[in-house]
């Protein structure tokens, strides 16, 4: 697993993480519920957030497609989210890509699908329940 | 409080630098992928906090700490987040130590001075700016953010 990132900043202080903490603290704060938490709290979400994107990154890249390759893709993201149960959380902002084209079929079948259904439902008398 | 929609971003330019680094040399990203994980990593910030947030709650306490976020990670299922966290933590606290013996030990020497000769005009001006920075430093350790 990856070591303790430690680099120096201007001010010559040890940086744990190279993510912002103010950054990272206005996501946290924009969390329903949430009150307040210290700052150990913060520098450790910040920490985790970069391990994370660490875990993501390779994951996805070994298991997303199968296959060697010289890229990470959106379709190595997506397929992570949604066949691993560790990364399923993100399966609704990590949606599977589809094309334009098959997706205006898809509309065009389920219209067509619905347009008998009504035909149907007009040849028959009014007792018809309505649906 | 108003947050514009990237402010919930995080910058681009080290996510980027984190993933280039977890990757093999030569890897290419996409920038689709780029910004998919930038999302993934907000979203990660949310469900761990709020994870967290459950944890303190179990607690009675309002204020979440190191132990519910570390708590949240096993929830969460990455148990294998927890050393490096750790590992973290610790530095941290012992920076935060060095800090404040830091801080304290200027105290100390300035006292001695003032008791002394008269202190250079300039001098103590610089030394203001320091106690400045480490009071805010101080607060920061112990600051509970409100929301």
């Amino acid at each position: 697993m990856v070591d303790v990132v430690v680099g120096i900043d201007k001010c010559g202080e040890q940086r744990l993480t190279s993510l912002p903490l103010s950054r990272i603290r206005v996501i946290m704060k924009s969390s329903p519920k949430v009150s307040s938490f210290n700052q150990e709290a913060l520098v450790l979400t910040a920490k985790a957030t970069e391990v994370f994107v660490q875990y993501l990154a390779t994951y996805s890249y070994r298991y997303g497609s199968g296959k060697e390759k010289k890229a990470l893709t959106y379709n190595d993201l997506s397929n992570t989210a949604e066949e691993s149960g560790t990364f399923q959380f993100l399966a609704d902002i990590l949606l599977k890509k589809i094309l334009a084209s098959k997706y205006l079929k898809m509309i065009k079948e389920k219209r067509e699908d619905e347009e008998e259904e009504n035909d149907d439902s007009d040849e028959s008398d009014d007792n018809n329940a309505e649906s | 409080m108003a947050e514009r929609p990237e402010d919930l971003n995080l910058p681009n330019a080290v996510i980027t630098r984190i993933i280039k680094e977890a990757l093999p040399d030569g890897v290419n990203i996409s920038k689709e992928a780029r910004s998919a994980i930038s999302r993934a990593a907000s979203v990660f910030v949310l469900y761990a906090t709020s994870c967290a947030n459950n944890f303190a709650m179990k607690g009675k306490r309002k204020t979440l700490n190191a132990s519910d976020v570390l708590s949240a990670m096993e929830e969460m299922e990455f148990q294998r987040f927890i050393t490096p966290l750790k590992e973290a933590l610790e530095a941290y606290r012992r920076e935060q130590k060095g800090k404040k013996e830091a801080s304290e030990q200027k105290k100390k020497d300035k006292d001695k001075k003032t008791d002394s000769e008269e202190p250079d005009k300039s001098r103590d001006e610089d030394n203001d700016e320091d106690e400045e920075r480490l009071e805010e430093e101080e607060q920061n350790e112990e600051e509970e953010v409100d929301n």
